[in-house]
């Protein structure tokens, strides 16, 4: 059997991913938790006081480094290609909703791959969760489901959004009085800022090249039969299960995890939202980053989406809370509300933009 | 036969471009404008058998494949 180029390439950038991803652990950030694109820009929600959670504040420069190693590669290459006006209010909102599911699981796909090299099952259920709303996606594509052509865009309007990290990353370290810091809780623990910025603008550049992305692995597999994508998901997942066992950090089990809860009905349902939600985008948290990197103006819009839901997550204490030895953890009345509501809506937008009437 | 997915997001010119060779067409074209697209779509056709050939525009690829 000859495994094609993108195979092995998406295999090559996948261990790395994973070695990366757990030396961020060993260097500070939380466990299970070398990157979570989720987790992080909550952090920097916080940091830059859109809410007020105390444990989950900082200026995470993995973000900063993903989309401007994006950028760059993409300018190098000449892919750097400014497009956007495919429904940027819609992926907006979906963006807001994928977060909220993200938060009430307590990880984007990438920490669910991460939890489970660390031997966290809640994260299997997150994973049959996520597969069940791509699978409920990938329904509505196969259906005509569509958010629109986009169209090309100024080189300004490609390049807003990474130019906006660039200058938050130069207050970051010039005005570090400008933000809110955790001084306890996950937000508090972070790798050195230089480290934290390089394996950001490598993992960046890796992700662009390969086209990673957590959602279109499962979901080219339900439409297409064809896995190619998952190459870079399992390998993520076997290079950090590799160094979670030689460094200690491997622990078997649904209790005690590091930041995760057990409650199971709502880790599937908080994942089915993330699953659902990104389908409809066309990638997972990670790629919207690396696609505004590219110019991507609906995926910079996306990432803002993230951003906001973030932040209304924390205010209206949406997010789930993490089990402790006495209670499983998970979200409380609001977050289960707002699941809830997240999913009846994404399909209502998914029905109005699938079963909509031929456009002219 | 021309299928023109410029402006479309993953995996919508993949979705169409199934949908598309349903019926076995001995030639298709398709014009995408991201490189996602490109590799995505040239992967599908090469698995449905196609011999396919990309040449490039302007920011975007036209997509032939032939039986």
């Amino acid at each position: 059997m000859t495994i094609s180029k993108e195979k092995r390439n998406l295999a090559i950038a996948g261990i790395l991913i994973g070695i990366i991803s757990i030396v961020l652990v060993l260097l500070g950030n939380p466990k299970n938790m070398g990157f979570c694109i989720a987790c992080f820009v909550r952090d920097i929600a916080g940091a830059t006081k859109l809410h007020s959670a105390g444990v989950v504040q900082y200026v995470r420069p993995e973000i900063i480094g993903l989309v401007f190693g994006s950028f760059l590669i993409s300018l190098l290459t000449k892919e750097f290609n400014p497009r956007g006006g495919s429904s940027p209010m819609i992926r907006f909102c979906i963006g807001f909703m994928v977060m909220i599911g993200a938060l009430v699981f307590l990880g984007c796909p990438f920490r669910m791959v991460l939890r489970l090299s660390g031997g966290d099952l809640n994260a299997v259920v997150g994973i049959l969760g996520f597969a069940a709303g791509i699978g409920i996606g990938s329904f509505f594509l196969s259906k005509g489901f569509s958010l629109g052509r986009a169209q090309k865009q100024s080189i300004v309007e490609g390049a807003a959004l990474p130019a906006v990290n660039v200058l938050l990353l130069i207050l970051f370290v010039a005005v570090p009085a400008l933000f809110a810091f955790s001084e306890k809780g996950p937000g508090s623990m972070h790798a050195p800022i230089l480290i934290s910025l390089a394996a950001g603008l490598i993992v960046g550049c890796l992700a662009q090249r390969t086209r990673m992305c957590m959602v279109g692995g499962f979901r080219d597999l339900f439409l297409l039969k064809d896995g190619t994508l998952l190459f870079g998901f399992i390998a993520i997942f076997v290079a950090a299960l590799v160094m979670n066992l030689a460094t200690g950090n491997f622990k078997l089990g649904f209790t005690g995890q590091p930041v995760a809860h057990s409650a199971h009905l709502w880790n599937f349902l908080g994942m089915v939202v993330v699953g659902l939600g990104c389908t409809m985008l066309g990638g997972c948290p990670l790629r919207q980053l690396i696609l505004a990197g590219e110019g991507n103006s609906d995926s910079a819009i996306t990432v803002l989406g993230l951003l906001m839901g973030a932040a209304f997550a924390h205010n209206f204490s949406l997010a789930g809370v993490a089990g402790s030895a006495d209670s499983v953890g998970g979200p409380g009345t609001n977050g289960k509300v707002a699941v809830i509501l997240c999913l009846v809506i994404l399909v209502g937008i998914a029905c109005a933009k699938t079963f909509k009437k031929k456009e002219k | 036969m021309e299928l023109d997915c410029r402006g479309l997001s993953c995996p919508e010119p993949v979705v169409l471009t199934k949908r598309a060779v349903k019926d076995n067409p001995a030639s298709i074209d398709v014009l995408v404008d991201h490189v996602a697209g490109l590799e995505n779509v040239s992967r599908f056709l090469r698995a449905m058998k196609y011999e396919v050939s990309v040449t490039e525009g302007k920011g975007e690829w036209r997509i032939s494949a032939k039986k």
